[in-house]
């Protein structure tokens, strides 16, 4: 009878339990962005739209099974569709995003089904010739993309009711941070539907769950849309807050920072993705405090800090293979095992 | 004409370069599984090695040596010390280690050596044959690449195929629990293949460093190259790794003679999606998909 | 929570090493009686940074020698750099952190077209001075949009018309072909050379990706056209890897390559081990140039002489070569600016003083600024030069011009000024 009404009772609680997730997180970044000062606020953006893209990419990879090592040149297509509308065309914001998420999308239903039919490292190696090969589209078409150069836009104005001396750096966080709860509503609901059961079942086995009736090649497909809309969404969420589009800003390195970053947070979830977000915005700052804080030659002080971000992700792969995500679930379930040990269940 | 015979010869001699490097992932595949995304900064090492050896003994063929014997030794390292503890889990945190370690390499690298790239001496002259009042553009030193890759190709043909030990070898990478009841010591076939597949990358290191010279980030472009080689080849072949090698440096080295050289990574691009979307698994995969 | 938490943890440890580091007591930020902080991004790692890393450096040792007298003004000059990879996302970031977070008095030297374009915007608006940018983009010299900011190495588009005279005058009745770097360095280098050669001498213009690394179709395509001048617009790189290229096709054209791409030392490294450990300049030698700067061998000038003292006493990591004479020449000239700025500093001041008298500044250069308060173009000119015996030679005298199709070359015929014992000298 329980298990009826739980049942009855679960998409209704889902909708609902992402909606106090969202504007929970909306209080606590409005809260935390007052008392941020403007380098900050660019971080708190930075990490905005890191989470939008993660968010996408966890469910793909996580969620689907399925790798990418291209997604940052999905968000070289959104960038760059916001680049040019607001700055050609003097798009407003809004629509200049939604846009960004259209255009990215149909690249990613391309890119989703060519991907269908390819596994493992295959998938691996078509979607890094992809990442490299895009952003060469700016070299070859240099009139309309503005080439090695890029693309250059005017900052969003902060509208006048806000004040005349509303900070720069803190709308452009709050307008990172709207998308940014946009892809946490619409993941979050995603990843405890019946879409998300989909991805899973596919991942897991898919020939079993080409008997139950599942269509696996456009369920992988859809999984690499909805990356690829995320993925949309963040690059043009990038280009508004560094109000720049250009190819050496999406090059190879940034989809493999969006990879480690993934697994890092805690693949599959969408806290993972959060985690990820932090770290790629924060951990190079901190190394470089590090590196700065002994005397050390220049060429060995440039260097180090990579050298400790290489450390870093060896280290918590073997440490921590669940990721930041992982290890915080680990350590809360052995805490509730000396608290009550044996009188709970591992529940799913 | 004489563009075209050029542009081809160069495509071979570039080709060639990524071939070697396309066997050396197509080892590790083999092995165990596990696509070395580490093995630029591997063979950047090795390079880096040498470089070092020739400038303070003088003698090229003492620093090929030890870039050869120190890719052994790397490939040995890391496998035993590092990718041993990932292999048996989730494919991606391999992904991952892989990707710290590459990282890592070249940081050190920039720390030891600096990050002003160096020169490196060929083994042979680079001036291109005379043919009739012209130079083209491929050399003996070229040659001497071609007829390494061709041994390489041959001789892992030949361990694979012909040895006790290739057989073991590849026991242990499709069979692990079955070649162990049998004898096989797995866990040192793992390691032997990781050895061997460094090895071949410290011969693309010193083979391709004079054309690029030797720096952390130098040999970037080539490892990229390389791996979509061994994508189109298919990672279980290494045939496919040399036909992959060849086709690419060919393909390219037209692309950017007639058309210029910013469409060389789209062309790359798209001749790999060609590629797979008629065989997901590369040119020569043999493996039968499952379907229902 | 926990994210929170993070974040705001972290701010405040970055605000505590940073406050640690910076004292202010003025209402400028980055400015007090007794120091003055510059920031600057550099491209120290990744695939851009060869060579370039050695440019903050040298600045940095000049400023160290000029602390040790006193500093300027009372005030000692600090740089603080940082790496941006060549990535202009980073770019953005870093700029921000050194503005707003170190609170530095102005960016010094930023390094890149493609980076720093991004960042011109945030720091005219933010009314930051922007001084000396280390590229020759024609993109800086904009003082009536952009007045925060200036240009200090001669533009590409007047160094292609210097070159492209040369060749006109020298070269009349050959075949010219032009390798180039496909951004604004190649491509405005490659439009100065248009404005004075006509275009039927121009056989074959054959660009390069950076990054890439076969150069040889390019190379072949040069050979297969029959040029007989190459001019280069290129990077030591690529200058290097095009040289070894034509070694292999056995092509020896007259080679005419831009002062970015030409410093002996850096391609001679490149080169060496073709010549079996010698300087390695064979390839090059012979090669025309130009330069703005006296050459780094000729130990004779002043200038060369005082830089060598510098480097020796306070950069040793580093060969002495022209990335290193590149340092200290606009260290120099930011010292000056600094002089001229007076003793009560303020950015709007050390602005205007480079407008007002920044066009009468001598040092270390052989041609005169272009600064006034619409133009911030920095070095007019050049004179050109040659690789003789593995090092260059200017010859000739110092030619001026402006970077448009009609303005004349004229020869600009005020000597060099020799250094002051002490400090800096202004008019």
């Amino acid at each position: 009878m329980s298990a009826v009404t739980a049942r009855i009772r679960r998409p209704r609680s889902t909708l609902a339990r992402s909606l106090g997730l969202v504007v929970f997180a909306g209080a606590a970044l409005l809260v935390a962005s007052e008392a941020l000062g403007p380098y900050d606020e660019l971080q708190l953006a930075n990490g905005a739209y890191y989470f939008a893209v993660l968010a996408g990419l966890t469910v793909l990879i996580g969620l689907s099974g399925q790798i990418s090592l291209g997604h940052g040149a999905l968000m070289a297509v959104g960038a760059y569709t916001v680049a040019l509308l607001i700055g050609d065309e003097r798009w407003a914001l809004v629509p200049a995003l939604l846009a960004a998420v259209a255009v990215t999308t149909l690249v990613g239903v391309l890119v989703g089904a060519a991907a269908t039919r390819l596994r493992g490292p295959y998938l691996a190696g078509a979607t890094l010739a992809f990442a490299v090969g895009l952003p060469a589209l700016a070299d070859k078409y240099t009139s309309l993309l503005g080439g090695e150069n890029g693309l250059v836009i005017n900052p969003p104005t902060p509208p006048s009711g806000l004040g005349a001396n509303f900070p720069l750096e803190r709308w452009e966080a709050w307008i990172a941070c709207a998308g940014a709860l946009v892809v946490l509503f619409a993941m979050n609901n995603l990843v405890h539907s019946d879409v998300g059961r989909a991805f899973r079942a596919v991942r897991d086995d898919e020939i079993a769950a080409s008997l139950c009736g599942l269509h696996v090649g456009r369920v992988q497909t859809v999984a690499f849309v909805v990356s690829a809309a995320c993925a949309g969404l963040g690059g043009g969420l990038l280009a508004v807050v560094l109000q720049l589009a250009s190819p050496g800003a999406f090059a190879l390195q940034l989809s493999l920072s969006l990879l480690t970053a993934v697994v890092l947070g805690g693949l599959g979830s969408i806290a993972g993705a959060a985690w990820g977000a932090a770290v790629l915005v924060l951990l190079p700052g901190w190394t470089n405090d590090i590196a700065h804080s002994f005397s050390l030659s220049t060429q060995v002080s440039a260097n180090l800090p990579l050298a400790i971000y290489g450390l870093v992700l060896i280290l918590a792969m073997l440490v921590w293979p669940g990721g930041i995500q992982g290890a915080l679930r680990a350590a809360v379930s052995r805490l509730r095992e000396r608290r009550a040990p044996g009188a709970r269940d591992a529940s799913p | 004409m004489t563009r075209f015979i050029d542009l081809t010869l160069n495509g071979i001699s570039t080709g060639a370069i990524y071939a070697l490097v396309a066997l050396a992932l197509v080892l590790t595949w083999r092995a165990t599984r596990i696509v070395n995304f580490a093995q630029g900064g591997m063979l950047m090492i090795t390079t880096f090695i040498a470089s070092s050896t020739i400038a303070s003994s003088g003698s090229y063929w003492l620093g090929f040596a030890v870039a050869l014997v120190c890719g052994l030794a790397l490939g040995a390292l890391v496998e035993r010390g590092l990718m041993r503890r990932v292999e048996g889990g989730p494919a991606l945190n391999a992904v991952i280690v892989a990707l710290g370690l590459l990282i890592l390499l070249q940081a050190l690298a920039g720390m030891i050596w600096g990050n002003t790239p160096r020169s490196f001496p060929p083994a042979f002259s680079i001036r291109g044959y005379e043919v009739g009042a012209t130079h083209v553009l491929f050399a003996p030193n070229d040659t001497f690449t071609v007829l390494v890759v061709v041994a390489v190709a041959a001789g892992l043909a030949a361990l694979f195929r012909g040895t006790a030990l290739g057989l073991k070898m590849r026991a242990a990478a499709f069979g692990p629990e079955v070649a162990r009841m049998l004898g096989v010591r797995v866990g040192r076939m793992f390691t032997l293949g990781w050895a061997l597949a460094a090895l071949v990358g410290s011969l693309a290191g010193v083979l391709v460093a004079p054309e690029v010279f030797v720096g952390p980030n130098q040999f970037d472009p080539i490892l990229i190259f390389g791996f979509t080689a061994a994508v189109l080849g298919g990672l279980d072949s290494p045939v496919g790794a040399v036909v992959g090698g060849v086709v690419l440096g060919l393909a390219l080295s037209y692309v950017s003679g007639y058309e210029g050289p910013s469409l060389v990574t789209l062309a790359a691009l798209a001749i790999l999606i060609a590629v797979l979307m008629i065989r997901p698994r590369g040119l020569f995969s043999s493996a039968q998909e499952r379907r229902v | 929570m926990r994210l929170r938490s993070y974040r705001t943890g972290a701010a405040a440890v970055v605000i505590a090493i940073v406050l640690g580091g910076c004292g202010s007591s003025s209402s400028e930020p980055g400015v007090s009686a007794t120091s003055v902080t510059f920031g600057t991004h550099q491209p120290l790692t990744g695939p851009a940074a060869p060579g370039y890393s050695e440019i903050a450096p040298a600045s940095q040792a000049f400023f160290n020698y000029l602390n040790a007298q006193g500093g300027i003004n009372g005030r000692k000059i600090h740089l603080v750099y940082k790496d941006d990879e060549y990535n202009p996302a980073k770019t953005v970031n870093v700029v921000h952190q050194l503005v707003l977070q170190e609170k530095v008095f102005g960016i010094f030297e930023g390094l890149g077209t493609p980076t720093h374009t991004k960042v011109v915007g945030f720091l005219d608006s933010s009314k930051v001075p922007d001084m000396f940018v280390a590229s020759g983009c024609p993109c800086w010299d904009n003082g009536t949009a952009q007045p925060y900011t200036f240009g200090w190495q001669p533009n590409y588009t007047i160094e292609g018309k210097i070159l492209g005279q040369y060749i006109k005058q020298h070269f009349a009745a050959k075949k010219v072909g032009v390798f180039y770097q496909d951004d604004d360095f190649g491509n405005g280098g490659l439009t100065g050379i248009r404005y004075e050669l006509p275009a039927s001498q121009i056989v074959s213009a054959q660009p390069y990706q950076p990054g890439g690394t076969n150069v040889a179709p390019q190379i072949s395509a040069l050979k297969a056209a029959g040029a007989q001048v190459l001019v280069d617009f290129t990077v030591p790189i690529y200058t290097a890897l095009g040289q070894l290229a034509s070694f292999t096709l056995g092509y020896k054209p007259q080679l005419v390559v831009s002062n970015v791409g030409i410093d002996p030392t850096t391609v001679g490294g490149l080169l060496k081990t073709f010549s079996k450990g010698k300087a390695g300049t064979e390839l090059i030698e012979g090669a025309i140039t130009d330069g703005y700067l006296p050459s780094t061998a000729d130990l004779s000038n002043p200038w060369i002489a005082l830089f060598k003292k510098v480097h020796d006493q306070y950069d040793t990591s580093a060969p002495f070569d022209g990335n290193v004479e590149y340092g200290m020449a606009n260290a120099y000239t930011l010292a000056q600016a600094l002089q001229l700025a007076g003793k009560k500093l303020t950015r709007q001041d050390l602005v205007a003083a480079v407008n007002a008298t920044g066009s009468k500044l001598t040092g270390p250069g052989l041609v005169p600024f272009r600064y006034s308060t619409s133009v911030h173009g920095g070095y007019g000119g050049a004179e050109m030069g040659q690789v003789r015996g593995g090092q260059i030679v200017l010859f000739g005298g110092p030619l001026v011009t402006e970077p448009t199709a009609g303005s004349a070359i004229a020869p600009y015929t005020t000597a060099q000024s020799a250094p002051p014992a002490r400090g800096v000298s202004v008019p």
